[in-house]
Order: C-alpha cells, then sequence, then structure tokens
C-alpha cells in the first residue's frame, strides 16, 4: 500500500529552484533514505512533507489526504507527520519527561506509563526522564527525540540527517537502534542524509536527488550496481569508468570483452565497482593487463594503483585484499566478476 | 537615579555571552586558589581594595541602623510615610514591568520573527529611546500635558523610558532561538499560537527576567522623571529629606528600606530565572529562522511600532524642537559651552579611573577565575544596581563625618561615580581581556619577549577597544546621571543634567531645552552601538 505520494513537486526559493518536478511513492512500512550533496534540494523535500512549508507546484497526498496543491496545504501541526532533527531540538526548557510528553495531550490516560514505555522503546534509562537535554550526550539527545516523534503514534516518521553530528562508532549503533525501533512499531520512515552508505545501508529504497532534481530511485542493490549515469555512480561509491563497444551482450574495452545486458549496441561508456576486478599476477601481454604504479596499505584492504598498458587510460584505483597484494612495478591482469554496467547514453563521454 | 543608560551594561550581561568568551573562560575554570592568590597578590589586593570600596554603601547602612540603635530603627522605618512610599513603589513595579514585558514581547517578536513592513527600521527605532534620559522623556510629557501626576502617569512614562531594556535581550533570544524547536513543536500537533506560548514563550525567560530586573531596579533608583509628575518614591523621599537636614537619620533609614528593596529584587529575579540552561542543545548550525507571515494582519500590525515610536520619540523630539524654536539663538548662551566642556572633563575623569579601577578584577575574573575571584566580582557588580541616591548618601555621611575636607569635592563626586558605573567598566573590559587569550601572551614571551613587553605589545593592544568601550559607556552614563552629582557636586559644579534640571525646576523649559538635546545627542551614538552589539552577539 502506497503511504505517501509526492507528485512533480517545485519549490524555488527566489531565483534559486530548489525542488524541481520530484515525483516520490512511499509504501507503508517501508524505510526510504534520500541522499543528495548538499545543497541538492533533501531537506527542501522533508520540510514540505512535513508541512513546515508549501510547494509552489506538485502534490503531496499522505494516507490517502491531500496535504498539499501547489501553495495550498495543510500545516505541520494538523498532518500527524513526526520528524527528527539534525541535533534533536528537544526544547531546552523541559525536562526529558516533558519532552516526551510534549505531545501527548495532558490528561490522558496513562500519560505517565506512556512516557515511560516511549523511553523503553528507545532504550534509555528511566533515571533519564529527570534530566534536562543539556544533560544528554548527542546520542541520548537524537533518542529522546525520536520518542518524543514516536509519542504521537505517527504513520510517518521523516530523520533529517539525525546521526550526522554523532562520532563515527556511535553513528553506526544509532542507524541500527533506529531502524530498529521504527521497524518493530512498523512506522514507515524516510531518512534525509548525504552520507550514501548510510543512506544504502538503512533503506529499502533510496531515491538520489542532484540540484533539485530526483535521478534515481530503486533499491540500494539497483542503484549501487546499475547507477543510471556517472554522477551517480560516483556519488554512490567508487568505480572504474571505461570506454567500450557494445554489441550483442558483450562489451570490448581496455580489460577485453566484459559481459553486458544484451540491450545496447556501439559505443557505450561501461561501469564497474572495483571489488569486481581481481588483479592476479601475469607476466604475458595482451588486453587486460596492467603495471602496479603505487600500493597503499590500509588494513583489511589494499588500493592499488593500475596503469593499463597499451592505452591512454587514466591510472585505475583498485581496491584489493591485504593478504597478498602485488608490489609497485608488479604485471598484473585485471579479471572481471560478474558483468558491467552501462551507463545512459546520454551522459556517456 | 537620573540616568536612562545606567544599567544598559548589565542588559547586555543579561544576554549568555559569545561563544568563545565562555570557551576561554571554562578552559581556565578552577586553578588552586592559593596558587592564584600567592602568584598574583598585587593584583588580588587591587581588586579586593575595590571590592571593600563598593561593600561602603551596604556597610554604611548597617553600621548606621546600629549606631541608632533598634529604638530610633523601629521609629524611623514603621511608620506611615515608609508605608505609603512601599506601597507607592510595590504599585509602580507591579505596573510598569508586566506592561513593559507585554510591549516588549510583542514588538520583539513583530520586528524579528514576522514579515512586519520595514522591521529592521522598527527594530533600531525599539532602541533608540534609550539615548533619552528618563527625566528628558518626562519633561517632555509634562510640557504636553502639565496635569499628569500620580501612579498611571508614572507607570506610563516609566514604560516609555524604560522598554529597551526588555527589547534588546528579548529581541536577541528570539534571533537566536533555533527555529528547529518551533517546527518540532508544530510537527507535535500544536497549532501557532500553542507553539508561541509552550515552545517560545519560555524560552525567553532568562531574557525576561534579566530585562524586568534591570527595569526594576531602574524604577527603584530613578528621581528626575518621578519629581516631575509628583509621584513620591523612595528616592524622591531621600532627596527631599536630605536637602533639608543632611546626615538625617531620617534620610538613611529610608536609605537603608531601598536598598532592601534593591537586594529583594536581585534575590528574586534570580529565584525566579532559576540555574537552567536554556541555550541551543546540540551540535550543528542553526538554520536562520523563517519569518512568519502576518498576511492580512500586517498592516495592522504596524499600528504597535508605530504608536511607541511616536510615544518614545516623537513626543520628546517634538518637544524639544518646539523649545529650541521658541527659544530662539537666546537659549545658547556661552554658559552652555562651559556646562557641556564641564561635563565632558567630569565624564572623561570618572571614565579613566572607573575602567582603572575595574582593570584588576576584570583581569583576574578571565585569568584566574576561581571562587574567591568571583565573590570579588559579585561586589563589582552589586553596586552598580544600588540607586545613585544611597551611593551618594553614605559618601555624604561619610566625608562629613571623618574626612570633613573631601566633602563636596571632586575626589568625592569621582568615587561615587566609579562606584556607580564599576559594573560598566567590568563588562568592556572583560570581553576584550576574554579576547586576548594567555596563549597569545606566551607566544609573545617564547618569541622573545620580555613578559611586560608581551603584555604590553600584546595584550593590551588587544584589549584597547574594550578600554575604550568602558571608558565611553561610562563617561555616557556620567553624562546622564543626576542625583549623585546633586547631591555631592562642589559649589557651581554643573554638568549637562544638573543644570537641565536646575533650569527645569524653575519651569524654564525653553532655557533647559539646548541641554537635554545635548545629553540626547551625546548618548545616541552609544545606544546605536548597544543596538549592533546586541545583534552580533546573536551572530547576525
Amino acid at each position: 500500500m502506497t503511504l505517501l505520494t509526492i507528485d512533480g513537486l517545485g519549490k524555488s526559493y527566489g531565483q534559486v529552484t530548489a525542488l524541481d518536478d520530484v515525483s516520490l511513492r512511499v509504501e507503508a512500512g517501508r524505510r526510504t533514505a534520500v541522499v543528495g550533496p548538499s545543497g541538492s534540494g533533501k531537506t527542501t523535500l522533508l520540510r514540505l512533507i512535513a508541512g513546515f512549508e508549501a510547494p509552489d507546484r506538485g502534490r503531496i497526498e499522505f494516507d490517502g489526504v491531500l496535504m498539499a496543491d501547489g501553495p495550498a496545504h495543510v500545516p505541520a501541526h494538523r498532518r500527524g507527520i513526526g520528524i527528527v532533527a539534525q541535533d534533536g531540538a528537544l526544547f531546552p526548557h523541559l525536562s526529558v519527561a516533558e519532552n516526551i510528553g510534549f505531545g501527548i495531550p495532558r490528561g490522558t490516560p496513562d500519560r505517565e506509563r506512556q512516557i515511560a514505555e516511549l523511553l523503553d522503546m528507545v532504550e534509555l534509562d528511566r533515571p533519564m526522564l529527570e534530566r534536562r537535554p543539556h544533560q544528554l550526550s548527542g546520542g541520548q539527545q537524537q533518542r529522546v527525540a525520536l520518542a518524543r516523534a514516536l509519542g504521537r503514534k505517527p504513520r510517518l516518521i521523516l530523520l533529517d540527517e539525525p546521526f550526522s553530528a554523532l562520532d563515527t562508532g556511535l553513528r553506526e549503533n544509532m542507524r541500527k537502534a533506529v531502524a530498529r525501533v521504527l521497524q518493530a512499531a512498523g512506522i514507515t520512515t524516510i531518512l534525509v542524509t548525504h552520507d550514501q552508505t548510510e543512506a544504502l545501508s538503512f533503506a529499502d529504497q533510496v531515491a538520489v536527488l542532484r540540484g533539485g532534481r530526483l535521478v534515481q530511485a530503486g533499491t540500494p542493490r539497483a542503484l549501487y550496481l546499475q547507477p543510471r549515469d556517472r554522477e551517480t555512480a560516483l556519488f554512490l561509491g567508487d568505480a572504474v569508468l571505461l570506454p567500450a563497444l557494445a554489441r550483442d551482450g558483450h562489451a570490448d574495452c581496455a580489460l577485453g570483452s566484459v559481459p553486458i545486458r544484451p540491450d545496447r549496441q556501439g559505443r557505450v561508456e561501461l561501469m564497474l565497482r572495483p571489488e569486481q576486478i581481481r588483479l592476479v599476477h601475469e607476466e604475458t601481454d595482451g588486453a587486460g593487463i596492467g603495471r602496479v604504479i603505487d600500493v597503499e596499505f590500509g588494513g583489511a584492504v589494499c588500493t592499488v594503483t593500475v596503469a593499463l598498458e597499451g592505452t591512454s587510460l587514466p591510472l585505475l584505483t583498485i581496491k584489493t585484499s591485504s593478504l597478498a597484494p602485488p608490489g609497485p612495478g608488479d604485471r598484473v591482469r585485471l579479471d572481471i566478476d560478474g558483468s558491467a554496467h552501462v551507463l545512459d547514453a546520454a551522459e556517456a563521454a | 537615579m537620573g540616568t536612562s543608560l545606567r544599567h544598559d551594561d548589565g542588559s547586555l550581561a543579561s544576554l549568555p555571552p559569545a561563544d568563545g568568551i565562555v570557551a576561554t573562560t571554562m578552559l581556565r575554570r578552577a586553578p588552586r586558589l592559593p596558587y592564584a592568590l600567592a602568584r598574583h597578590p598585587l593584583v588580588h589586593l587591587a581588586a579586593a581594595l575595590v571590592a571593600l570600596a563598593s561593600l561602603l554603601p551596604l556597610g554604611f547602612v548597617v553600621a548606621t541602623t546600629w549606631e541608632v540603635g533598634w529604638e530610633t530603627v523601629r521609629e524611623l522605618v514603621f511608620r506611615p510615610r515608609v508605608g505609603e512610599l512601599l506601597v507607592n513603589t510595590v504599585l509602580l513595579e507591579a505596573t510598569s514591568v508586566p506592561i513593559a514585558i507585554v510591549v516588549a514581547v510583542a514588538l520583539a517578536w513583530l520586528t524579528e520573527r514576522t514579515d512586519l513592513p520595514f522591521a529592521r527600521l522598527w527594530s533600531w527605532l525599539a532602541v533608540a529611546p534609550l539615548a533619552v534620559p528618563a527625566f528628558v522623556h518626562s519633561y517632555a510629557w509634562i510640557s504636553l500635558a502639565p496635569g499628569m501626576r500620580g501612579l498611571w502617569s508614572a507607570t506610563f512614562v516609566s514604560v516609555i523610558a524604560y522598554f529597551p531594556f526588555l527589547y534588546l535581550p528579548v529581541a536577541a533570544t528570539l534571533r537566536r532561538l533555533d527555529p528547529a524547536i518551533e517546527d518540532a513543536a508544530a510537527s507535535l500537533g500544536l497549532g501557532p499560537w500553542r507553539v508561541f506560548f509552550r515552545a517560545i514563550l519560555p524560552q525567553l525567560r532568562i531574557a525576561i527576567c534579566g530585562g524586568s530586573l534591570l527595569i526594576g531596579l531602574h524604577l527603584l533608583s530613578e528621581y528626575g522623571l518621578y519629581v516631575m509628575i509628583r509621584f513620591d518614591t523612595f528616592a524622591t523621599a531621600i532627596v527631599d529629606q536630605f536637602q533639608s537636614a543632611y546626615n538625617s537619620p531620617a534620610a538613611n533609614m529610608l536609605g537603608g528600606v531601598l536598598i532592601a528593596c534593591c537586594l529583594l529584587l536581585i534575590g528574586l529575579e534570580a529565584l525566579l530565572r532559576g540555574g537552567e540552561r536554556y541555550a541551543r542543545v546540540g551540535a550543528g548550525s542553526a538554520r536562520p529562522a523563517a519569518r512568519r507571515a502576518l498576511g492580512q494582519w500586517r498592516l495592522p500590525a504596524l499600528i504597535l511600532p508605530v504608536v511607541m515610536a511616536a510615544l518614545t520619540l516623537g513626543v520628546p523630539l517634538w518637544t524639544l524642537a518646539r523649545w529650541i524654536v521658541l527659544g530662539g539663538t537666546a537659549i545658547w548662551p556661552a554658559e552652555v559651552l562651559v556646562t557641556l566642556l564641564q561635563t565632558m572633563a567630569l565624564a572623561l575623569a570618572g571614565g579613566a579611573l572607573a575602567t582603572l579601577a575595574a582593570a584588576p578584577m576584570a583581569w583576574l575574573s578571565v585569568r584566574v577565575p576561581g571562587r574567591i575571584q568571583r565573590v570579588l566580582e559579585a561586589c563589582h557588580y552589586y553596586v552598580g544596581s544600588l540607586p545613585g541616591v544611597v551611593v551618594a548618601l553614605a559618601l555624604v555621611s561619610l566625608t562629613v563625618q571623618y574626612f570633613l575636607p573631601l566633602y563636596q569635592t571632586y575626589a568625592t563626586l569621582l568615587v561615587a561615580y566609579v562606584l556607580l558605573f564599576l559594573p560598566r567598566a567590568m563588562v568592556g573590559l572583560h570581553a576584550s581581556i576574554a579576547q586576548a587569550p594567555v596563549e597569545l601572551e606566551r607566544a609573545a614571551q617564547a618569541l622573545g619577549r620580555t613578559p611586560a613587553q608581551a603584555v604590553r605589545q600584546v595584550t593590551l593592544r588587544l584589549a584597547a577597544p574594550g578600554v575604550a568601550a568602558s571608558l565611553a559607556l561610562v563617561a555616557l552614563g556620567i553624562t546622564n546621571e543626576l542625583t549623585a552629582t546633586l547631591m555631592l557636586a562642589p559649589n557651581g559644579v554643573e554638568t549637562l543634567s544638573t543644570r537641565f534640571w536646575s533650569l527645569t525646576s524653575e519651569i524654564d523649559y525653553v532655557a533647559a531645552a539646548p541641554y537635554a538635546v545635548m545629553m540626547v545627542a551625546l548618548s545616541l551614538p552609544l545606544t546605536l552601538l548597544l543596538h549592533a552589539q546586541s545583534t552580533r552577539v546573536a551572530g547576525q
């Protein structure tokens, strides 16, 4: 069932177009990540969904009810959509208990118990209830903000880069904890982030925004392995890009003949993820042979820079296991696992 | 106290200081006390002497109470006249402060958080009335409506003269509030009005408490304003007593009650403010707050700023202009120039002395903060909240009893100025010394400067703007000071404010106008600076 439908959404601030014709569907109970570099319009999209601002064009439908149709919109406090802001946005003048209970009307039976249960839900200890926001760590503030949003029993929760202010280690923990809590509560979630790893690991559906436009949406796997264009490919991870000549399910490139989907012919641009490439010691000449220029040890993985012989292609950087890495000056063969992905012709060089 | 700008330092002090200052103070928190004392014995001694001097007024009241004995105290304090004054004071505080809060919060909200037309202009105009001394405000109103008398007139003029003390901190806080908090409240189901009352107003508590205290203290110490509209307060009663017989136990006891009122207000504010931190929680930078669209209320909302500007600026300026035009050149005798020069000389001397007196404490509180230092610092600040009339009374009695040759000399007058404006001098110095961290001094020494050279070439250089600011703030306070100057000035010495005062007492409103104009003209640049500074504190 579709919980949220966004259709042709547009928003400008003066001369600057923040969002341009964005359409997206969010299924109930799923986790969606909206990812894009800063300035791509992802926070604007979130604010429009939450109802803090009205779009210039387009429609937002939530739970079968029209929320915005152009500038006419339902204000945030009547939408029942929860939000967890970047730094929690806890009310500094209220205790943790009062913060969590803020959205629960006074006089609700069991209010105290509900507050305590919400605190349990986000895995905080009961003594925490009396504390003030400034006495909490960043991660604890985020948990309280999540509990506060959950208190209204929303069908949709928006997460506005809630992990970006946290330390790396804590960030991963929080991400897992939040995913667990929301999964258990069966709440649909939209996460906005500029961190592609976070988006790929958190969500069932990832939507890539760039320059106010929705470039591509799909499962994390589909987006990572079959990005539509070069920018998306590079935004979601390291990539090796090669010009090639496609014919009948194969493409001839500097690494030899690589399998591709059979529907493309002629000059194309191939994308390979570095982990698809294996380096094998090889002293013969031929296609797909390169010379190792540099090896950078990085713990579990080594980064190997390779110059392909007999081509004028830029150097390739390939991540490989650091158990038996080649040495500088070695000649290696580049073997490819799986098939290569063909980028959209419009973007190909 | 007859100065409208006297506590502007306090109003800024009630804003949380800029982040950098907090950080540097925190870094050097709590070194071991005996060690700190032993390392800087002379600086501590100097600061302790100034702190001791600032305890003089309080000590004087306690000592006279002790001296005259309980019987006399009871006779002088528990009498209908004191009760009357107390009722007047309570009524004045209870009417003026709430009205000022409502006006200031409404105006600050409109200028800072809505799409009110010309919001920047109204924001400047809301602060500008501070450039007009309170007794000039009442002079303007009494010229316009000679029949103004009693409590409601007093309340009216007090709100007009003092509401900027609330507007400044409230506007600065509103500007700095994290809009994400309002978004959060809205997403939790609150409509715009409930967002304001449940999420925004509570966060203004510290600003409102601080501003209210400042106004409350001014109401207690103001003299000229209330004399003109014939409203009796402790300050006016003390000056009356003093003029009939100085060093009278009756005046001294009234002074004691007045000090008690001040301390009560300070305690009340501390109680209401609570020990909470209302600053923004969490890391990251706040998005600039969006202004709320007023829609169809956009034009009606203009009524408030327009009316306030007309009452607080229009009336004084119009009255002054009218008197000046009426008086022509006849009201500008050479005497005006003499008074101006005399005032400036006194103001600069007082400013320099106060800055010098505040320097040891300001340095200590930045470089070696600790418990003893905090107590000394509290003495420096508390004395500034005392009414000028009490400080003057104490100095008069002391000189008459023990150092008669010093009575009504420049020396006594300057001591009074130093005590009254010590907090002003502290604020500028403290901020600028905090901007010259000790690491820079050490770096200079590592580059081959002697410690003395390092202080001179680095710390003093960096602190210079703060020294200038302190000096200017104190000098301005002295220019507009009325009560203490009236009571302590040597014979024949007049400042702009006392000359203005004696002319208005003779109902020569026309001849008084040039002095008022000069006071306003001198105060205006500093008032605008204050506004700019509060905007900068808010990071904009």
